[in-house]
């Protein structure tokens, strides 16, 4: 498969000319690429491992001392670190859940012949085309309990969106939510489109009420687009940042990465932010895994 | 291959010409701020140093909430994008130890500037560790909390009737923190869209300390020792426990959604007939008396921090002291301009430009105290003034106590003995963390 990928070179193009081989021109492309990952990826994680493992502090000029697994280890048991990850794991199965409700839901609506279809889905993409601060800038200013439109729509009074503690963390998924829908109804809008109209066909001939038809066969086939859309959104809700930290400063809604970002530039403990970067790292890394195993098994059905 | 490596060569040329420009003024300093109105005042000022020397000065500037990440990001690199830099007093810490200051403590005692800037200010801008008599800055911005209030609601006759009714005494300016809280308490009017009193509750940097600080010392309460670095007894003192609840009990009278306010919401409350009175910076004043940026402008009214139930009176101290960075290349440049900058004359300019000087002299003068509303507030604060901590690891210490003071104020959690209690066992851990004091 590999080596069909790379097609031989037009005899009478100018870098043929020139006499650069088919090998010269795929490095000439490759290596930079591959240098930069290097340079501006690979090496700064793996120099960041090591200083995990001490008590390195960026904004001092003493010598980091190697202490182990002391970092990991003092994370692991601060209960304030277990009530971030915590907050982030409510904060991700709401905001995903949200999403791939909505997000489906309206696909199945748009899913059909209605006149402006096409200007209606480009409309609802607008959410995730906007910058995440922008998009937290202005929501908050729609929270607002004196003068956001939410509370006046709703006939909420003084309802506090964002400084009742109980609700913020809502508040900043309830956001995530209205953003990031439109990219899980795009997925599922292209699923949906892939599924053969000669499914349904048989299905109405058999008279499947309308149940059974989306749980046997929209549902089962439209499922591993769906899935990789859950994968998405599950490791960017899992990093979210600005939106909460623009949103409110409640510590019921202190995400991992809020927490790892004081820790790593207010506090400049910058050993021990390494440290907790790479438990967030294993982490995402494990349940991204468990999808994909999961995906595969759905892919195979 | 040769076209190759003539384009290859026009692109060094022109990266090495880029680069050289850069240097080419030589007579050029840069001082790095906040992104606020004293930073212009300063590069004002910095235009007359110009017109006398020919020395090119700019004041750059980042936003408030970036402005410790941007200027140890810098540091920790060892750039020298910057060759003056007005810190926090909290940096001093970790500015000095970590070498990113250059002692100035020379230059302090040449210029005697101990004897010419108020006492407070040198105490906490500029020495490091306190009491070491070793200075890594030059007062600069002096600041401190106090407070607006509306004269108009104020004065009202029929409202002083009815408050003079209900709690027996005459309303005016708060003469206590029982005052401020009666007051707070009286004017908070939901129903009417009114309310008692805007206070700082931002936990995200220092907002909330500030705040609270004010309740803390007023009731003679201390953060600790500063010397021995001994905190049980003193952050969890009864004092301080009554502060607490005191800084706890004015947030029932705040506006709604008031769980992440800091100097831009404060003032608001004042410009959109919120709050009855607010506390903020003395930087932030000067917005107030202009009618372009506040409508009620000529019904705002302005007082120091009131005094506690032991007649104690301290505010928390906010300000910045301008030091040299170690990394510029033009450090002696820079000292000339400090040398001008502690001039009486200039310190005048400074303060007639709208900066807060930290003067002693011009502070004390008539026509400073004359100049605005909020001046003569503003000189007796200054002389009673106390700060955070100012160690390196300061941004724990911070981290700290808004991990344990905002639920208990904003979400209610525990009682203030708790807290208080759980505090102090945090910055003992901390400073056994980094070995000081015991």
């Amino acid at each position: 498969m590999a080596t069909t990928m790379i097609t031989t070179l037009d005899r009478s193009s100018r870098a043929a000319a020139r006499g650069l081989s088919d090998i010269s021109i795929r490095n000439l492309f490759i290596i930079p690429t591959i240098l930069f990952l290097i340079v501006f990826n690979i090496f700064p994680l793996i120099y960041s491992l090591g200083y995990s493992f001490t008590d390195f502090r960026a904004s001092t000029s003493a010598a980091a001392n190697f202490v182990g697994l002391q970092n990991y280890r003092d994370l692991l048991s601060d209960p304030y670190v277990w009530s971030n990850f915590a907050i982030t794991a409510k904060y991700v199965i709401i905001s995903v859940a949200g999403q791939l409700l909505v997000g489906f839901g309206v696909a199945m609506l748009l899913n059909r012949d209605i006149p402006l279809k096409g200007l209606l889905t480009t409309l609802l993409l607008l959410p995730m085309m906007l910058s995440m601060a922008v998009v937290g800038l202005f929501w908050k200013l729609l929270y607002d309990p004196s003068f956001g439109i939410i509370n006046y729509a709703l006939g909420l009074g003084t309802f506090e969106w964002l400084s009742n503690p109980k609700m913020a963390l809502y508040a900043v998924a309830l956001t995530d939510i209205w953003m990031w829908s439109p990219f899980v109804m795009l997925l599922s809008l292209a699923g949906l489109s892939a599924v053969p109209k000669h499914l349904y066909e048989a299905a109405a001939i058999d008279r499947a009420g309308p149940f059974y038809t989306f749980f046997r066969i929209t549902l089962p086939l439209v499922a591993p687009i769906l899935m990789i859309a859950v994968i998405f959104r599950t490791m960017e809700a899992f990093k979210t940042f600005d939106l909460a930290y623009i949103l409110t400063s409640q510590p019921t809604a202190e995400l991992i990465s809020i927490r790892l970002y004081k820790m790593a530039f207010q506090e400049w403990q910058t050993g021990r932010s390494c440290a907790l970067a790479y438990i967030v790292l294993i982490m995402v890394l494990a349940i991204t895994n468990i999808y994909v195993k999961y995906l595969n098994k759905v892919k195979e059905r | 291959m040769r076209k190759t490596m003539t384009s290859l060569l026009a692109g060094i040329g022109l990266v090495l010409a880029c680069g050289t420009s850069v240097y080419a003024q030589e007579k050029e300093l840069t001082i790095f701020w906040a992104e606020w109105d004293p930073a212009n005042y300063l590069q004002e000022l910095g235009n007359e140093y110009e017109k006398e020397t020919g020395v090119k000065i700019t004041v750059e500037t980042t936003p408030w909430p970036d402005f410790q990440t941007k200027a140890f990001t810098e540091f920790n690199a060892h750039g020298d994008a910057y060759d003056m830099v007005v810190g926090d007093s909290q940096w001093l810490g970790a500015g000095s130890t970590g070498g990113h200051y250059v002692d100035l403590t020379d230059f302090f005692n040449k210029h005697k500037v101990g004897e010419v800037m108020a006492p407070a200010t040198v105490k906490y801008y500029a020495e490091y560790p306190g009491g070491s008599s070793k200075y890594w800055a030059i007062p600069l911005e002096g600041d401190a909390v106090g407070w607006s209030y509306r004269k108009d609601w104020f004065e009202d006759p029929k409202e002083k009737e009815a408050f003079k009714a209900k709690y027996g005494y005459d309303l005016d300016v708060p003469k206590d923190w029982k005052a401020l809280r009666d007051i707070a308490e009286f004017f908070h009017r939901p129903d009417q869209k009114k309310y008692g009193i805007a206070i700082y509750t931002d936990n995200s940097y220092d907002a909330m300390a500030m705040g609270f600080e004010n309740a803390l010392f007023s009731f003679g309460g201390e953060l600790g020792d500063y010397k021995t670095y001994k905190v049980d007894g003193f952050i969890n003192s009864d004092k301080a426990i009554a502060a607490l609840d005191a800084y706890k009990e004015l947030y029932k009278f705040t506006p709604p959604g008031w769980a992440k306010s800091f100097f831009v919401e404060d003032n608001q409350a004042i410009t959109e007939n919120l709050a009855a009175m607010s506390m903020n910076y003395f930087a932030f004043f000067p917005s107030l008396i202009n009618e372009a940026s506040n409508p009620n402008a000529k019904n705002t009214g302005f007082f120091a921090n009131p005094p506690g139930p032991n007649g104690d009176q301290f505010a928390a101290l906010g300000g910045q002291g301008i030091s040299i960075v170690s990394y510029s290349q033009k450090q002696e440049e820079a000292t000339k301009f400090l040398e001008w900058f502690i001039k009486d004359e200039t310190q005048k300019k400074w303060a007639a430009l709208g900066g807060y000087t930290c003067s002693a002299a011009v502070l004390k003068s008539p026509e400073f105290q004359n100049a605005t509303p909020y001046n003569k507030a503003f000189y007796e604060t200054m002389f009673k003034v106390k700060d955070f901590w100012a160690v390196p690891e300061y941004a724990e210490l911070l981290q700290q106590l808004n991990q344990r003071i905002y639920p208990y104020m904003i979400g209610g959690e525990g009682t203030a003995k708790e807290t208080l209690d759980a505090l102090a066992a945090d910055w003992n851990a901390t400073f056994k963390k980094y070995g000081r004091g015991q």
